[in-house]
This record gives structure tokens, sequence and C-alpha cells, in this order.
């Protein structure tokens, strides 16, 4: 159960040259092919095991939601093979379907029965989405009524009120409010944990990395990676940044990790080390020790403008602590070739015990989807350990200082 | 492939059942007069046709002789006129107006053409009750011959489905052929023999309507009703004949069409 495999998938729409070749092409018996395919999916091939939790990635247009449509079955592919195994959930579009004059209640049945439910199983689970949903006595009040927010926590409880043994998920998930959010995303969780596959389309880099075993990464209607979360979104952000002229490149590190290096090359980092206050290379730090973070940075071509960023990533690569030297109102104006900048980023290593690697990147502004002269994730990679401070939990060192102080008098006398 | 179609509807029928229960109830939700309009619509199109045509034009049937009978005579055909009407402008319909489902939701489609049926069978059910009350109140049962009323219905049914479900599929790459359609109604409502009695045309006029499928159909439903006539079922025979083969094409232009429709909408 939960088993999905992908062979050969492809998905192409007819075009045709005039509103007339398709009745013609229906009415004239063995008349050419008067229309022309054309391909937004081509040859995905996946196997997803049971209980195993995988991202799709990529830009607007790659083909995410031709991929999901076809594995819901809502449209029909072209060529290849979908199959399934056990019971699918999707939350593509939550709260369709629903009638806003009917109450919450009866839309929920409704919504139910769309997905092949009977009245009884509905009304068995009707208060465990009751309580889910959190909506009070608005549940017996015309849906027109009900805020986008309710709307979709209806649609949510309605939609997961039985553990499916495959879960699709569209970005659908980021409306409404944090609580909410977080209420749904625990459901998920726990979900995967009883066994549920899951597929999520997200751009949302933490969350495809905190949840998913792998990731796709889908391409002008290819797949174009199928990896390690971390490494297909390294892989997917330098993409994002990808203009003409612009490399991308990939190699494994020896500690396993895939580093992603891109950009236009008009300057480039040397060297990355993290210093002790002796200004010695390290590769783990106490906490609490003051550190230097130094970046050499080699100008190839003239620029008018260079800002340096790093980020801190912890292991699972969700960032700990980015700045760039724009925002620090530091960036270097009019570079000549040749020349060449050493960066210094002091700071006290504020974080918890654990692994951690820098990314570095070079660009003209604020973010490096402008221009994106290199982008190099995993430039370092260091560990911080806790010699010095009290055994705490947690990836921030607050360094909490505790002061205590307790009321001279007893509240109840104790007896001589 | 029936058996798959009935399979899926089999474990759909709380889709089905719940769909047509929540078209009646919002239809007329907001309204104070609730299901009343599905009766009050007909009727007055059957008042005004009564006035016009009996009173005003002075219009009988040959060999009947009072005013009542025109009436009976015109609900007759009007009344399962509009049973098909209703089944063939809904089917014709039912893919668009369904388009954001049928987008993002993944149920047999198969249903669609089922909730339009049952729908319609529910206003004709009321609508049908009434008039065989009033049959009943004026003292004008037709007996026994009733019986036959459910074999008509059934085959009207059956022939209205197959050619909702060819319009149905054809309309979602053809939008022409919606509008088309609302024309052919209009000739083929005149085209058939509900307002006037058949008898009352020329000799050639008469062999060209037999060629309209309906005209024995209706024919058949007005003698039942105004003479409590059973009907004669070997003229029933091209209609049944027409009814299946238009079922059978839509079931097949449904079955090779269906994945593409939804590229369409």
């Amino acid at each position: 159960m939960g088993h999905i495999r992908v062979t050969g998938l492809g998905k192409a729409y007819k075009q045709y040259p005039t509103r007339w070749s398709r009745l013609a092409e229906w009415l004239i018996p063995f008349s050419p092919m008067r229309h022309r395919q054309h391909w937004v999916l081509q040859d995905v091939n996946f196997d997803i095991a049971p209980g195993e939790a995988v991202g799709i990635v990529g830009v607007n247009g790659a083909g995410k939601s031709t991929l999901l449509k076809m594995i819901t079955g809502t449209t029909q592919p072209t060529c290849g093979q979908i199959r399934l195994e056990g019971r699918v959930a999707a939350l593509l579009e939550l709260g369709m379907g629903f009638h806003p004059d009917f109450t919450g209640r009866q839309n929920a049945v409704m919504a139910g029965q769309l997905l092949g439910m009977q009245v009884e199983d509905i009304a068995a689970l009707m208060p465990d989405i009751e309580r889910f949903a959190e909506i009070g006595e608005a549940i017996d009040h015309p849906v027109r009524t009900y805020s986008s927010g309710m709307q979709m926590r209806l649609a949510f409880s309605v939609a997961t009120a039985r553990r499916p043994d495959i879960l699709i998920v569209d970005e659908a998930l980021s409306v409404g409010d944090a609580y909410f959010q977080h209420k749904s995303f625990d459901r998920i969780r726990s979900f995967r944990k009883a066994g549920t596959t899951l597929l999520i389309v997200s751009h949302d880099r933490s969350a495809i990395q905190s949840i998913c075993d792998s990731a796709i990464l889908l391409e002008g209607g290819r797949m174009a990676m199928h990896d390690k979360p971390e490494a297909v979104m390294d892989y997917y952000n330098a993409l994002l940044a990808e203009r003409e002229g612009q490399t991308v490149r990939q190699e494994t590190l020896a500690g396993g990790q895939v580093q992603t290096v891109s950009g236009t090359g008009e300057a480039g980092i040397l060297s990355v080390r993290l210093l002790d206050e002796r200004e010695r290379a390290i590769d783990a730090a106490e906490v609490g020790q003051p550190v230097v973070l130094e970046v050499q940075v080699e100008i190839r071509q003239d620029i008018e403008r260079l800002v340096l960023g790093f980020m801190i990533k912890d292991r699972l690569g969700q960032a700990m602590y980015g700045i760039n030297t724009h925002r620090q109102n530091q960036a270097l104006d009019d570079l000549r070739a040749g020349e060449r900048v050493t960066y210094r980023f002091a700071f006290v290593m504020g974080l918890g015990k654990g692994n951690y690697s820098v990314a570095l990147s070079l660009s003209r502004l604020d973010s490096h989807l402008d221009r994106n002269f290199e982008w190099r994730d995993y430039g370092l990679v260091f560990h911080v350990i806790n010699n010095r401070e009290e055994d705490f939990v947690g990836c921030a060192w607050l360094g909490a200082r505790t002061s205590i102080s307790r009321s001279s008098e007893p509240l109840v006398e104790r007896a001589p | 492939m029936l058996l798959s179609l009935y399979r899926s509807l089999r474990s759909y029928r709380g889709f089905i059942l719940g769909s047509v229960k929540r078209e009646f109830q919002a239809r007329y939700r907001n309204s104070l007069f609730g299901a009343l309009w599905t009766v009050l619509n007909p009727l007055s199109m059957i008042v005004v046709y009564t006035v016009i045509f009996s009173h005003i034009m002075r219009a009988r049937l040959p060999g009947v002789d009072d005013g009542m009978a025109y009436s009976v005579y015109l609900c007759a055909g009007l009344l399962t006129w509009g049973l098909f009407s209703e089944i063939t402008l809904r089917c014709q319909n039912m893919f668009l107006e369904n388009a954001n489902l049928l987008k993002k939701i993944s149920f047999p489609r198969i249903c669609l053409p089922v909730i339009v049926l049952l729908n319609a069978a529910i206003n004709f059910a009321i609508i049908i009750g009434l008039f065989l009350g009033f049959l009943l109140i004026t003292g004008r049962w037709p007996g026994m011959a009733l019986l036959a009323l459910l074999p008509l219905l059934a085959l009207q049914v059956l022939f209205c489905a197959g050619l909702g479900m060819i319009l149905g599929v054809l309309n979602v790459f053809f939008r022409d052929v919606g509008q088309l359609f609302a024309i052919c109604l209009q000739f083929w409502f005149w085209l058939t023999p509900i307002v006037y009695p058949l008898s009352i045309l020329p000799e050639w006029v008469q062999r060209l309507l037999q060629l309209n499928p309906l005209t024995n159909l209706i024919g058949s439903y007005q003698n039942l009703f105004l003479y409590g006539q059973w009907p004669v079922w070997s003229s029933l025979l091209p209609i049944l004949l027409i009814a299946v083969l238009l079922c059978v094409i839509g079931l097949r232009l449904f079955r090779q069409r269906v994945g593409e429709m939804v590229d369409e909408l």
C-alpha cells in the first residue's frame, strides 16, 4: 500500500491550426493528423516506496501541477503509466465544490461524497472533522459567510479525515493562519509516521527539507534531478539564478555532501576559512567562542558593484544566520580585474552543537537573482562543540543569565 | 465496459444522490415558494396555450367536443416534451458547467449524466403527479392504460440520454453545438404535434412528420391520457432503434473523449 510507480510518463496538449481542423480530423476517416502536440511533460520516471516522502520542485510552468493532476487522475497522460497502490487523497484545490448556500456541515458531507465516501462513513468522521477544523458554531452556517481561512480549515479537515495511503499536497497548504498551518503540518507528519506516502509540491525550502526523504526537480517538463532534498534544493536555487553564460556545477565533497557552484564568474571565491582568536584555521568551534569567517575573493573582470553574502545552514539545510555586505552597507564599488578582496566577518559562535555549512554568494545587489557572479553551497563545513557552557538543547545559544529569588516567608507555617 | 461504469456509479452513489438532493435544494433554497415554481412554470405555459388555441382560436380536437380535452391533449405533449428538452439541454452543458470540478477532482465522470437524469426525473415526477391528480378530479383517469406510461418514459429517457451524451461531449470540443441545438429544439417543438393535432395537417405533411421519431412517442402519450388507449408498440420501434443507436454512439464518444475533454475545459 502506498507505492507509486511512474514510468515513461508524458503529457501533450493538442494544438490545432484552426478551429475547423479538429472537426476535419474527427469526421474525415483515415485523414492525417492535423494537430501539433505540445509537450508539457516528457519521460518522467520514478518509483516511490511506501512511506517515503518526496518533494517536487521546479519553476512555474515546469510541469509540477500537470504531474500531480495526472497522478490524482484528473488529467489523463498522453503516454506512459502510473501505478498507485492504495487510497489517494489530494490536497490540491481545497474547498473546491463548496456550495456557498449550504452549511459547512452539508458541504463537508458533499466533499466527502466527492471523495467516494458514503454518508454513514462521513457521519462517523464528522465529530473528528468538526474538532479538527475548530470553526465552532459556524459549521452550521452557510459557507458564503465563511472567511477563506475558515473554508480552508474545513476543506483540509474533510480531505484528511481518514489517513490515506498516498497523500498529495500542493502549495495550497500555505493558506490559513499560522496556527492552523502548524496543525495541518503536524497532521501530515503524523500520517507520514503511520506509513502514508507523501508527495509534496512546494517552493518552501524548509518544508521540503524537513519532511522529504528525496526531491525531484522538474525543468522544462523533464526530470532534471532526483536526489537528496538538500542537493536538489541547492541545484534548484542555483538554477533560479541561472542566466546566460552561467554554469552550474556540482561536486561531491569528502563528507558525502554535494557542493553546488554556479555563477557567471566575473568574481570568484578563492578561499573560505574559519579562524579562532589566534588567527588559526579551525573546523570545530566552541559554543560562545569569538571566531572570524574569512573569505578571499578574486575579481576576474571589471565589475561596478560587489556584494558578498554568507549563510550558515544546519545539517538539514535550514538557515541559521545569513547576512550580506549590502545589508551592512559595505558593498564595494568599481572593482578592477585582478583585484583581491579579503572579507572578515567576526562574530561569537552562538549556535548549538552540531554540523553546519556555509553557503556564499557574490552578486551585484541584495539578492543573487539579479547578477550572480558566484554561488557556492558548502563553501565551508564546520562543527560546533560544547565543552565550555552548560549542556543546552536547540540550535541557538542564548546564554541565559539566571537569577532566582525565593520568598523568605513560607505561605503555610510548618508545624513545629 | 458497462460493468465498470456500473461499478463506479455504485461506489459513488453517495455523491450522486447527494448531488441530486443538493441541486434540488439549491434551486429553492432562497425562494419563498420553493418547489411551487417547478409547477408554476409549465402551468403558466399550459394556461397560455389553452387560452390562445382552445378558446381564442376555437381549436377543437376532432371527435371530442369539450375545451378541457384540449388542455389534456396539450399537457400530455407539453409535459413530456419538457422532460425531453430538460434532459438534452442539461446534458449538453453538464461538462461545461462542471468544468471546475472536472479539472480539479478525480471522480467517475459518468456520474454527471446520471445526476442530470435523476434531477429531471424528480421534476417530472412532481408535475406528472399533479397532472394525474387533475385527471382524477376531473374524471378523466385513463385507467389501466396508464401502465404503459412507464415503458414509454423509459424509452424516452433512453432516447434523451443518448442524444444528451453526444451533445454534451461534442459541446466541449465545438461550442457551436450548444447554440445550434437550442435553435434545432425550437423547430423540433413545432414539427412535433404537441400544440396542434397531427390530423389537422395535410396528408403529405403528416407523412413527413412521421420521420420525426418523437411524433409517435408524443402521440402515444396523447392517446394514453386523452382516450386511455394503449400505445401501438410497433409504431415505437423506430424510436427504440434510434435511442439504442444514440446510446451506443454516446457511450463510445464519451469513452474515447473523456480524457481529452479535461484538456479542453
